[in-house]
């Protein structure tokens, strides 16, 4: 009929209301994923939610989704970490870097076949690898520092590792400021320093104090234990027990660090591992066979065990499983390192520290241009105007 | 004659295919390129710098060219260019993506065995979690569009608000806060609306307000950014992240104030534009609307938010969807019964139009794509482009530039030292203009005090002087009055005598008599 307009909905018509009340087939992937989100969208019945059942109908808006999304993006633009090692030559650094990232990514296996000489000074290498699994990329970073207390006179060798540290901030606090920023800053500030204590099984020695005090406030330091099967297991703990002592008198604070813990679960969490602080390990990448199983990584000692008897004549050959957590603290570390923490170091690395370092440097600035004359306060006021 | 004809015909038909296989040829380097992953050092790279550089002078040359007959040529060849330069400049954001991965020393191991670091982005996901989310809406549309219901329909809450009057002076702009959360997200969300838009009779300044509200959250940031002791991961993100355009359902097309604005804001924020109360259009309307309004943006240069088709897992259904921009919505939250389930609808006398009904309206493509899909993407895009674009403006406004004309990188510390020392400079001069005021105002202040004292001290003087002149008066007349009563005293005291001897003698007489009557 003239001047009647046929709205889009009336089509439908009133009878196809209650025929279409039945719902459609309720999609089984969870709500993120949104290659399924097209067919969703045909079969939507008028008013029901998809996804998951547990979510009542009408109530559900879908903020939920944007994990996923940030998920996805996190895995396209992929992960930078970077480590640095510090110990003394000879205690495993790099068979355990090789070890906790189950590949051949330190220093050694990049350049094989160097004479191993010992540097005059300590000297900083820097290794980078793309490490994929399950399609997290990663690329990952390792700082070695050969000749680190290997002189005679070790007076100062932290300052090379100090100045390295200071120039990855410097580094990135000067693509924060440019004008014309990248979109997505290179991030080469260490994340984590791995310390080596050598097993004496006294006490911290000064160096060791020195180096962990000057470094525990501008970067995340993990103390572990090297070589540690050298230690048997009582001996292993008092070993912990003096450490644990030595830094809290000399006030150092290692990762975790008590100030940052952000919620009662994470403090718990951190309690249990600030109580096992230093980890005691032992690096060894090879393959070895025990009682035909396949045990990687691990290493054989020959230990004196059983005395060889008529039916054994051979001695007995003791086999340390090195992801054994009787056998030592590898695992903690790991989980510690990589399957736990590595966001919260790249965040305290990011919040903290960083920001520290930034506050130094702005206000060394400051200081320099303000002359004598002037002696004005202020400098929040000035540099908010800036 | 037919021979020349032909051959010109055979030229033209040559040419065309030439200039067919350069544009295609073009087109596909910039795009291997890409997937080649070759762009850093492929010579191409310097061949588009010098493009961009020579861009004007090519300009230019076109300019004067488009007079001559090879107008046409030159322009298609033009129009190659400048779609390739756009290309460019799009991948150049994103080739750091790849350069990531790439560089000097760097090559990929295997792994021979499971490290863990697989959970990566769950603890990145845990750790976002428990710091929250926020989000932030701005709603600009004529007042009556239903922007508020829209909102509480899409958030399925109900935020308090009154509608507002039509009887505003100016476009304000409101803003409330909610935490909304589900399961285990809280999400911070801020929805900003206009209050008064489109509703005065000159309509010039509408836009202001809103510009300027956006521009004071990006203030905002950049001021924490730039503080030197700031707290960034605690910061409260007010920075709009998406735009609302309500474009009121008229059937024809845009309103020139709706044209102007959008303009205005589309570098500043991600707009998403949306037909309100799509109810009032019929099916054939409003696809003819659309149409109208795309190409209505599209050849002012207007650039809406195209949602992101670069990640394989949601190109497809973002690509079908940047097809049904603008979004035709209707808001309701009132629930009605229809078959046998409560769903949010219109009642009208000749039907029911159910909101979440695919066929009826957009509003579900609408919070797929706002909400369940992009959110992340919008609130990056307005991190990375939007806010750069606002810093990097504010920045060289103030002054500070990245590298000298001899390329070399300005230090840090003499940028600062310079802008400080101009700072404390401006500081002193005004200091100085100030005490030069104050001086002078307090010579003023001094004359004008010094004659109040001279005029004080003459009313003193003449005071002073009538006081004599009266005390001399009443001195003489204290003095006659003396004389006077010194007078009457002595004639008093005369008076007294002679009464006195009066009396002696009455006495002796009256004595007299007595002895005599005693006698």
């Amino acid at each position: 009929a003239p001047g009647q307009r046929l709205l889009c909905w009336e089509e439908v018509g009133k009878g196809q209301f209650l025929s279409r009340g039945t719902p459609g087939p309720e999609p089984v992937a969870p709500m993120g994923s949104s290659m399924e989100a097209p067919a969703m969208l045909e079969e939507l019945p008028p008013g029901a939610a998809p996804g998951k059942g547990a979510h009542e109908l009408f109530g559900y808006v879908g903020i939920e989704a944007v994990l996923d999304q940030m998920r996805v993006k996190t895995m396209k633009t992929g992960f930078e970490f970077n480590i640095m090692v510090v110990g003394q030559s000879g205690l495993g650094k790099s068979t355990m870097v090789n070890t906790l990232f189950k590949s051949k990514v330190s220093r050694k296996a990049s350049q094989p076949g160097q004479e191993e000489r010992i540097p005059k000074t300590v000297q900083l290498q820097s290794v980078t690898h793309v490490i994929e699994e399950k399609g997290v990329k990663m690329k990952l970073t390792v700082t070695d520092t050969p000749g680190f207390g290997d002189q005679i006179n070790n007076e100062n060798c932290w300052d090379p590792i100090i100045k390295y540290i200071n120039e990855q901030y410097e580094r990135y606090l000067r693509e924060e400021i440019l004008i014309t920023r990248k979109r997505k800053i290179p991030d080469t500030r260490v994340h984590g320093c791995v310390y080596f204590v050598p097993p004496t099984g006294h006490w911290l020695r000064p160096l060791d104090l020195e180096f962990m005090r000057r470094l525990s406030k501008i970067v995340n330091v993990v103390p572990v234990i090297a070589k540690a099967d050298t230690l048997t297991l009582e001996e292993r703990a008092e070993f912990k027990q003096r450490i644990q002592q030595d830094l809290k008198a000399h006030a150092i604070s290692v990762y975790p660090q008590e100030d940052f813990d952000e919620d009662p679960d994470d403090r718990l969490l951190n309690n249990v591992i600030r109580e096992k602080i230093p980890f005691a390990v032992v690096g060894a990448d090879q393959e070895h066979q025990v009682n035909g199983r396949r045990v990687t990584p691990g290493c054989t000692l020959t230990w004196v065990g059983a005395l060889p008897t008529a039916t054994s004549p051979q001695p007995a050959l003791s086999c340390l499983a090195v992801e054994n957590p009787m056998h030592c603290e590898f695992p903690m570390l790991r989980d510690l390192l990589i399957r736990s923490h590595l966001q919260d170091l790249k965040d305290i690395t990011h919040n903290v520290h960083y920001e520290s370092y930034r506050v130094r440097r702005l206000n060394e600035s400051n200081r320099v241009a303000l002359s004598p004359a002037n002696g004005l306060p202020g400098k929040d006021e000035d540099d908010s105007n800036l | 004659m037919i021979e020349m004809f032909r051959q010109l015909l055979v030229s033209a038909v040559v040419f065309g295919f030439v200039f067919c296989a350069v544009r295609y040829f073009l087109d596909r380097a910039t795009f291997s390129c890409r997937a080649n992953r070759m762009f850093d050092s492929c010579s191409l790279h310097l061949f588009w710098q010098r493009v961009m550089d020579a861009d004007y002078i090519y300009h230019k040359i076109y300019n004067i060219c488009a007079n001559l007959c090879v107008d046409c040529i030159l322009y298609s060849t033009w129009e190659v260019l400048r779609a390739c330069r756009d290309k460019w400049i799009l991948l150049e954001n994103d080739r750091l993506y790849f350069s990531l991965f790439q560089g000097e020393g760097c090559r990929t191991v295997p792994l021979s065995g499971h490290v863990g670091f697989d959970s990566l982005p769950d603890q990145l996901v845990n750790k976002s979690v428990n710091h929250g989310f926020c989000f932030n809406i701005l709603c600009v549309g004529e007042t009556g569009l239903g922007k508020s219901t829209l909102m509480d329909t899409l958030f399925n809450t109900k935020f308090e608000g009154d509608p507002a009057s039509h009887s505003q002076p100016g476009v304000q702009l409101k803003s409330s806060t909610y935490d909304l959360q589900e399961s285990n997200v809280n999400l911070k969300l801020t929805i900003v609306s206009t209050v008064g838009f489109g509703d005065q009779i000159n309509k010039e300044d509408s836009y202001k307000p809103i510009v300027e509200f956006i521009d004071a959250q990006f203030e905002a940031y950049l001021q924490e950014e730039l503080k030197i002791k700031r707290v960034l991961h605690n910061y409260h993100d007010t920075r709009i992240h998406a735009c609302l355009y309500f474009i009121a359902p008229t059937g024809h097309s845009l309103k020139s104030l709706d044209l102007v604005t959008m303009k205005k804001l589309d570098s500043k924020v991600n707009i998403i534009p949306i037909i309100a109360k799509s109810d009032a259009i019929s099916k054939s309307e409003l696809t003819k609307f659309k149409i109208k309004i795309t190409s209505e943006l599209v050849s002012n240069g207007v650039q809406i938010y195209q949602f992101p088709t670069d990640d394989e897992s949601v190109a497809e259904i973002n690509g079908t969807m940047n097809a049904h921009l603008p979004f035709a919505v209707i808001g309701s939250t009132e629930e009605l019964k229809i078959g046998n389930k409560m769903m949010k609808a219109r009642q009208y006398p000749w039907g029911t139009v159910q909101v979440e009904n695919e066929a009826h309206c957009d509003f579900v493509k609408l919070r797929e794509m706002l909400i369940r899909v992009n959110m992340e993407d919008l609130r990056e895009q307005t991190h990375t482009r939007h806010y750069e674009l606002y810093r990097r403006c504010k920045l060289e406004e103030m002054g500070f530039k990245d590298t000298d004309p001899d390329s070399k990188p300005f230090s840090l510390q003499e940028t600062y030292e310079a802008k400080r020392n101009e700072f404390l400079g401006e500081l002193q001069k005004k200091e100085e203009a100030m005490r030069q005021m104050f001086v002078q105002r307090v010579k003023e202040k001094e004359a004008e005090l010094k004659e109040a004292e001279k005029e004080l001290h003459e009313k003193f003087d003449r005071l002073k002087k009538l006081h004599q002149d009266e005390k001399k008066k009443l001195e003489d007349k204290k003095k006659s009055l003396d004389d006077e009563v010194n007078a009457f005293k002595q004639r008093k005291t005369a008076a007294e005598l002679l009464q006195s001897q009066a009396q002696q003698a009455g006495g002796s007489q009256t004595l007299k008599r007595d002895k005599e009557r005693k006698n």
